[in-house]
Parts: C-alpha cells; sequence; structure tokens
C-alpha cells in the first residue's frame, strides 16, 4: 500500500514531466533531479525525500503525450515513482516498459492526493485491480500490451535484447 | 479483406503475405534515425552488449542517420560532449548518414532525411523523436521510439514486438483558399480527432487537396499527426513523390509504388473541405485546442517564430517573405526566422526571402530546433505570449511555464508579425496587389504552384549545388 503523491488531469505532456531545457541530460542516474521541475513544489519534496519510494502519481486520459524523450520515464523510476492513469501516449507507454517504470491503465480511477492505493496483483480474471483504500473502491485495470509482456518479465527492454544477443536468435 | 498502406509495409518488412490490426510483427528496419540523445542510445547500447562477451557493433552502420539538430551550435558545454560523443561513435562504427553542425549539410532531421534521398516509400523508418512521423510524407512507415528502443534496433536491425496499428482515413477535397495552408488542414484535423484521438493508429491521408499538394506540404500534414497520438501519418505514394525523390533528393533508383488495396478496412473516415477551411490556431497548452484565427483576433504576442520541422521549407519562408516584403515587424515583436535545413536556408537566401525577413526586423537564425523545445534560443519572458509555426504550444514548450504559445501556419505568424496580434492572413489580400491581378482565387495555392515550377526551371542547378 503505497500514497498518491500528485494527482494530475488528462494530457499531461513530456514538457511538463520532463522540460526540453534538460535533455542534454541522458543519464537514468542524473535525470530524476528534473523531473516535474516546473512544479516548484512537488520537485522539491522529491528532492527532500518527501516522497516515498512506491507513492504513486494519478493521472487523466493521455499521459506522457508529446515527445520521445525517455527521459521522461526515467525520471520517475529513478524516485520509485509508480504511475497510474486512465492512458498513456503510445512512446511514453513503450519507454516506460522498456526502462522498467511500473505503470497501470486504470480508466475510471478515482483517487485524490494523500489516499493510500493498493494494487491487488492477482484476481480471478488474472487482471490487477487499483483498490483505493481510502475511499473504500476498486478499479478494474486494462492489460499491457500482451506483445510487450516478454519484455516487463526480462526487467527492461536492454535485459530482453541481451537475452536474444546471447541466445543467438538476433 | 485488403489491407492499409501499413499494413502492406509491415508485411513486406516482416516476411510475411498478409498483416492484420492487432497482429504482433518483428519488422525490419531500413532506416534508424537519432539526433542529440544519440548519446542516450550509444549508452543503452553500450549497456545490452555488456557481458555479452559480443563486440558492440550496430547491425547496419549504412541504415542509421545522425543529425545534429535539437541544440545547434552547442547552448552549453554538456551538450558540446554529447555530441563529441556522438562524433566519435559515429567515426568508430563507420556511420556515413552524418550530419554534424555545418552550413553546407546540416538542418533538422525531419527535413535533411527526405532532402538527402534517405527516405523512400515503402520502407521502415524508426526515430528518437516523436514527429519522425513526417516520413509518411514519402510513402513510408515512420515512427517515433525511445532511446533504449533505439539501442535494440541498433543491435538486431528490428523493431521488436510492433502491434500493426490501426488505419484512420482521412480524405480532403477541394482547393485551399489563399494563405490557408497545410499546417490549417492539420491543425483542423487534430482538433477533431483531440490529442489522443489517434493513439496507436496510423494516419492515411487521401484526397484531391493531397494529390496535388507538394512533398513539402504532406510532410507538414504527417509532422503533426503525433500531436492526435497518432504512431504516424502516411500519403499513398504518385508522381509528386517520384518528383520530389528525382528533382529534390537526388534518388536515382525509385522503388515500386503501392498504395493501399481498394477494399482495405478503416476504423474511421474524416473527411475535411479544404476549399471552406479557415486559417486556424491552436490555442494554450494543448495542440487540439484548435479555433478559426477569428477567435484569436487581437491578441498581442511578443515573439513570433516561423521554422521547425513543421514549417521552416522554402515554400513556408517564400509565402512568409511574400507577406513581409516591404512591410515591418511591428516594435515590441521578436521575429525569428528558423530554415529548417542549410539547403534550404542558402535557397531562400538566393530568392532574397532572408533580405526581406531583415529588412523587415526578422531575426534570421541558423538552421535547427531553435526555441520550438524550449532548450536555447528565442525563450519567452514571464507573460509573454507567442504564435509560432512550430508544432507544440504545451505548458512550458518554449522555456517557460509562465508565457503562452500559439500555433499556426507561416501566413498568419507572418501577417501577425506586422500587426503585432494574432491577425487573420486574409485580410491582407484587398491591401496587397496580387502579382497577376484578376487571378482566379485559390491563389494561395497557386502562388505555392507557381514557386515550385519557378524551382523546377532553375532548380536544378540549385538543388545539384545544394547538395555534395
Amino acid at each position: 500500500m503505497a500514497k498518491v503523491a500528485l494527482k494530475l488531469g488528462d494530457d499531461i505532456s513530456t514538457d511538463i514531466i520532463y522540460p526540453g531545457r534538460y535533455m542534454a541530460t541522458v543519464l537514468p542516474t542524473e535525470t530524476p533531479q528534473y523531473a516535474f521541475v516546473d512544479d516548484a513544489e512537488f520537485n522539491k519534496k522529491l528532492k527532500a525525500k518527501q516522497v516515498e519510494p512506491g507513492s504513486f502519481i494519478v493521472a487523466g486520459k493521455n499521459f506522457g503525450c508529446g515527445s520521445s524523450r525517455e527521459q521522461a520515464a526515467s525520471c520517475l523510476t529513478g524516485w520509485g515513482l509508480k504511475v497510474i492513469a486512465k492512458n498513456f501516449a503510445r512512446i511514453f507507454l513503450q519507454n516506460s516498459i522498456n526502462v522498467g517504470l511500473y505503470m497501470v491503465i486504470c480508466p475510471a480511477i478515482e483517487a485524490d492526493e494523500g489516499d493510500e492505493i493498493e494494487i491487488i496483483a492477482s484476481t480471478p480474471l488474472g487482471n490487477p485491480k487499483v483498490k483505493n483504500v481510502t475511499k473504500g473502491k476498486e478499479f478494474d485495470t486494462v492489460p499491457l500490451p500482451k506483445a510487450r509482456q516478454a519484455i516487463i518479465d526480462a526487467g527492461g527492454l536492454i535485459p530482453y535484447t541481451r537475452k536474444l544477443i546471447l541466445s543467438g536468435r538476433k | 479483406m485488403g489491407m492499409t498502406m501499413v499494413q502492406k509495409i509491415l508485411a513486406r518488412a516482416a516476411g510475411l503475405p498478409k498483416v492484420l490490426v492487432g497482429d504482433v510483427v518483428e519488422p525490419k528496419v531500413d532506416l534508424a534515425m537519432s539526433h542529440e540523445n544519440g548519446a542516450l542510445v550509444i549508452n543503452q547500447f553500450s549497456e545490452i552488449y555488456q557481458g555479452t562477451g559480443q563486440p558492440a557493433n550496430v547491425w547496419d552502420p549504412s541504415r542509421i542517420a545522425i543529425i545534429f539538430d535539437h541544440r545547434v551550435p552547442a547552448e552549453s558545454p554538456k551538450t558540446a560532449t554529447n555530441h563529441k560523443k556522438i562524433r566519435e561513435f559515429v567515426a568508430k562504427q563507420g556511420i556515413t548518414k552524418f550530419h554534424d553542425i555545418r552550413g553546407d549539410e546540416g538542418g533538422i532531421c525531419h527535413q535533411i532525411l527526405p532532402e538527402s534521398g534517405y527516405d523512400l516509400p515503402g520502407q521502415v523508418i524508426v526515430g528518437t523523436d516523436s514527429h519522425t512521423t513526417s516520413h509518411g510524407a514519402l510513402g513510408a512507415f515512420s515512427f517515433g521510439i525511445g532511446a533504449t528502443e533505439m539501442a535494440s534496433v541498433w543491435a538486431l536491425g528490428k523493431v521488436l514486438n510492433v502491434e500493426v496499428p490501426g488505419t484512420i482515413k482521412v480524405v480532403v477535397n477541394g482547393t485551399l483558399p489563399k494563405y490557408v495552408e497545410p499546417k490549417d488542414i492539420i491543425l483542423n484535423l487534430i482538433g477533431k480527432l483531440t490529442a489522443e484521438g489517434a493513439n496507436y493508429k496510423v494516419i492515411e491521408f487521401h484526397g484531391e487537396t493531397v494529390r496535388k499538394m507538394s512533398t513539402s506540404g504532406r510532410l507538414v500534414l504527417c509532422n503533426m499527426t503525433v500531436e492526435a497520438g497518432a504512431t504516424s501519418g502516411i500519403v499513398p505514394p504518385d508522381k509528386e513523390t517520384v518528383r520530389y525523390l528525382k528533382q529534390e533528393a537526388g534518388v536515382k533508383a525509385i522503388p515500386a509504388l503501392f498504395g493501399p488495396d481498394a477494399d482495405a478496412q478503416y476504423e474511421q473516415v474524416v473527411e475535411i473541405d479544404a476549399s471552406k477551411l479557415e486559417p486556424q490556431i491552436a490555442f494554450p497548452h494543448t495542440v487540439d485546442n484548435v479555433k478559426p484565427v477569428g477567435a484569436a483576433k487581437g491578441i498581442k504576442v511578443q515573439q513570433i517564430v516561423i521554422g521547425s520541422c513543421t514549417n521552416g521549407r522554402l515554400d513556408d519562408l517564400a509565402i512568409a517573405a511574400g507577406i513581409l516584403k516591404g512591410k515591418k515587424v511591428a516594435r515590441g515583436v521578436r521575429m525569428l526566422v528558423f530554415p529548417a535545413s542549410t539547403r534550404i536556408y542558402q535557397q531562400a537566401l538566393q530568392k532574397g526571402y532572408l533580405a526581406t525577413f531583415m529588412k523587415a526586423g526578422a531575426v534570421v537564425m541558423n538552421s535547427g530546433c531553435g526555441p520550438c523545445l524550449g532548450v536555447h534560443q528565442g525563450a519567452l519572458a514571464d507573460g509573454d505570449k507567442a504564435l509560432a509555426t512550430t508544432n507544440r504550444n504545451f505548458k512550458g514548450r518554449m522555456g517557460n511555464p509562465n508565457a503562452e504559445v500559439y500555433l499556426s501556419s507561416s501566413a498568419t505568424a507572418a501577417a501577425s508579425a506586422i500587426t503585432g496580434e494574432i491577425t487573420d492572413p486574409r485580410s491582407l489580400i484587398s491591401e496587397k496587389p496580387t502579382r497577376k491581378p484578376g487571378r482566379p482565387k485559390g491563389s494561395g495555392k497557386t502562388q505555392k504552384t507557381r514557386n515550385t515550377k519557378r524551382k523546377d526551371k532553375q532548380g536544378k542547378k540549385t538543388v545539384k549545388r545544394g547538395r555534395k
């Protein structure tokens, strides 16, 4: 169980998550400092370690729209943040799977900042459910693209590609 | 049941007779493009090979293109060091399609690829830039990916686990009125579809307006399909594609052209009547917040930007120079012009457009992404409003979250530079004598055709000189 650290609306662009002016910074070890940097309050909280690793960002539709910059995903994994959104923009979703960002597609999600969220991983139908413990409500999730499951299971695209190279499936 | 353009291309690239929407394929990549974020790709690429005991060599150096455009010339030691790291990698791997910071062959990746003849119909193209959708203008399936995905492509020569996307068919008919441009078509479409309306889908462009449109205009359409969430935009290739490839891109061997099957299945069909279209404005802070220019009348702007991978091509500069000739940029407005490539820069120089801009008070900058993504050059002050021919108006996009960006065509941007407020370019028609008075309307289109023709007559020399 973990808290919702940040609640956002629809169409949150990569320019909001990781502004273009910090794109010269590329390494996943260095990108987290600029996560949501234009939201001074939240960025300060992150840097002051006031946001517990494992906390959730809850967003509306089309989270991560815009640029293909992977920094927008790696800056969140760096803080151990997880994202629940009504849906995700294509490139952001792929990038997040590739770099191992924990994400959940939950079209009906209702949550406010401070709510306690639990992900019920195994349900009879196999799909995880999102439980808002504070509000006492459960929400269905949409599975991530099946085609990407092998990459998720491998822990990201780097280990997955490495495995392919080693197995000679190149 | 027949196949759409993207189905046909993916079937070929995956070595299959047929693919259905939702099938998972691993298409071979014809061209893999990166820009400055190649620095991250290099990092991820070497990580893939760590502990494998195999040398970290790219699968095919001739199929990798790297173009410096986002931060040129370098704005910081950090960027300069990234550039250096990439240069060293390019030399070590033998990558030939490399465009460094140079006045003879530099520019924005989404202009360099088509004008250099790297883009071909039927190809699978991936790029670590969301506007890689652009190259569908030449009949390729071209889409944006992240840096780690690209590292995997560099290693394997294919994209893993691609779901065959569904397609939205967009049919545009009718003649565009004067000062209504391809940009207005695509803004109108994004407004209709919304920012996520085409998420995971391909937008295939049809109709007589698209058939008559130059490749330059088609690049505008495909470029911005990503703003509706699309994986890619695509124009079935035709005579114009062949003309562009031969005359402007110097391509000698043109691959066999193909279009979608007549009985291809589309998820949605959108029709647009170009003859009824007005100039469009995308209001802050989302690209789908689109209204006709009249709704923005009187909004004062402090910066005008003409350029970018969307609207920095020769016809954009021609139309803007036509409007600004003998006029002045309003006091209090900073007008910045960024030609999309150094070749376009040289052509605009020869045609006198750049002199027109400078006499009007505009600042002509070097080719590159410039202020579009707020990296350097042309940052906005708190409270500033900018009107730009670029592709995004997200909060913070032009470097300042306390400023606003409006998007428009080149004609609207140029007209607004004169007045200092968002202005309908059609309001200039009566006061501006046209070169051939009495010519039937639709001369916005006519003017473009005229420019193209002129280029055709004397263009060959220019083009050849511009190349290598």
